[in-house]
């Protein structure tokens, strides 16, 4: 009995250990960043440069960090996201980080597809994105009223993401 | 002949188009600190490659952020924890030994130990069994 069952075991180990590395994805990068807090900045706006925005000023309210560029296909596609989730969640600060992109290229962007942003932040060398850990444009950050990270998703938002992933994390925040 | 040589003419074109430009700088001891600290991490967006090897944009946002960093007088291990303070251990081909990377490290020599100990006791059960079991011809 036990000659059948020893090979068995093991061949359902081996199972175990092979689906769950097939429903991996490894090009899945995990955050350090998760619980952790928020990498401070001050950086200036996209619309207006001598204006900056710091991480304390964002203390007490529930926001999200959308990392984005006009150069990124993505980001397009995700857009109407965005502008539906500023008008379903008027509670919640959205911030755009404007990651390696040219000033008039960004402006003309939002103009044309609309911007559903509290701010954009300007970061043309991606020093600010490179503290956030961005490795792929878009990216989205959601960050609690203490300033700590509560969530990230790498790739465009769908609208199943946003139901399913970001908005009950803003409820569990009580945004 | 004169095609051969026209041959090796072309490859030689070829090969000499296809090296990369090396970024000018007059600091070899330094190039090679960054090159040596960069075959280190792995590269997040082409996952095959290290950050020393790879051509991608970010890849090459990382290496002049080690050479600044080193520049400025920073340790192999403050740039290190840089790095996976934002990308994680991710980033390291060595991920430090923790509970989480047990199995990693000491898997492959329990795989070993678990091997050995069942070949040893298949051995000395064969030992025992006489040689008629080992004759290819009889039913044993």
């Amino acid at each position: 009995m036990t000659r059948w069952l020893i090979p068995l075991v093991l061949f359902g180990a081996l199972l175990v250990f092979l689906a769950r590395g097939l429903n991996l994805d490894p090009r899945e990068v995990p955050s350090p960043l998760i619980d952790r807090p928020a990498p401070a900045f001050a950086m200036p706006t996209l619309a207006d440069p001598a204006r900056v925005v710091r991480r304390e000023e964002l203390l007490g309210k529930v926001w999200l960090l959308n990392v984005w560029a006009s150069w990124c296909g993505p980001c397009r596609t995700e857009h109407p996201q965005w502008l539906k989730l500023a008008q379903r969640q008027p509670a919640v600060t959205l911030i755009g980080l404007n990651y390696k992109d040219e000033r008039d290229a960004a402006t003309a962007w939002l103009q044309d597809l609309g911007n559903p942003y509290t701010d954009s932040l300007f970061d043309p060398q991606g020093q600010l994105g490179l503290d956030y850990g961005v490795y792929g444009v878009p990216e989205t950050f959601v960050v609690d009223r203490d300033g700590i990270v509560r969530f990230k998703h790498v790739g465009p938002l769908t609208h199943a993401v946003v139901r399913e992933q970001i908005e009950p994390v803003l409820k569990r925040l009580g945004a | 002949m004169k095609r051969t040589l026209l041959l090796c003419a072309w490859l030689v074109a070829l090969a000499a188009a296809a090296q990369t430009v090396p970024v000018p700088s007059n600091d070899a001891a330094l190039d090679a600190h960054v090159q040596a600290l960069a075959a280190q991490l792995r590269c997040v967006v082409c996952q095959n490659e290290s950050v020393a090897d790879s051509q991608a944009p970010l890849a090459a946002d990382l290496r002049e952020q080690i050479r600044r960093q080193l520049r400025e007088g920073r340790s192999d291990e403050q740039i290190r924890s840089y790095m996976t303070e934002r990308y994680g251990d991710f980033v390291l081909y060595e991920p430090p030994l923790s509970n989480r990377t047990l199995m990693l490290w000491f898997g492959p020599a329990l795989m070993l130990a678990i091997g050995g100990v069942a070949l040893l006791r298949l051995l000395r059960v064969r030992k025992r069994l006489p040689d008629e079991a080992f004759d290819p011809d009889s039913t044993f």
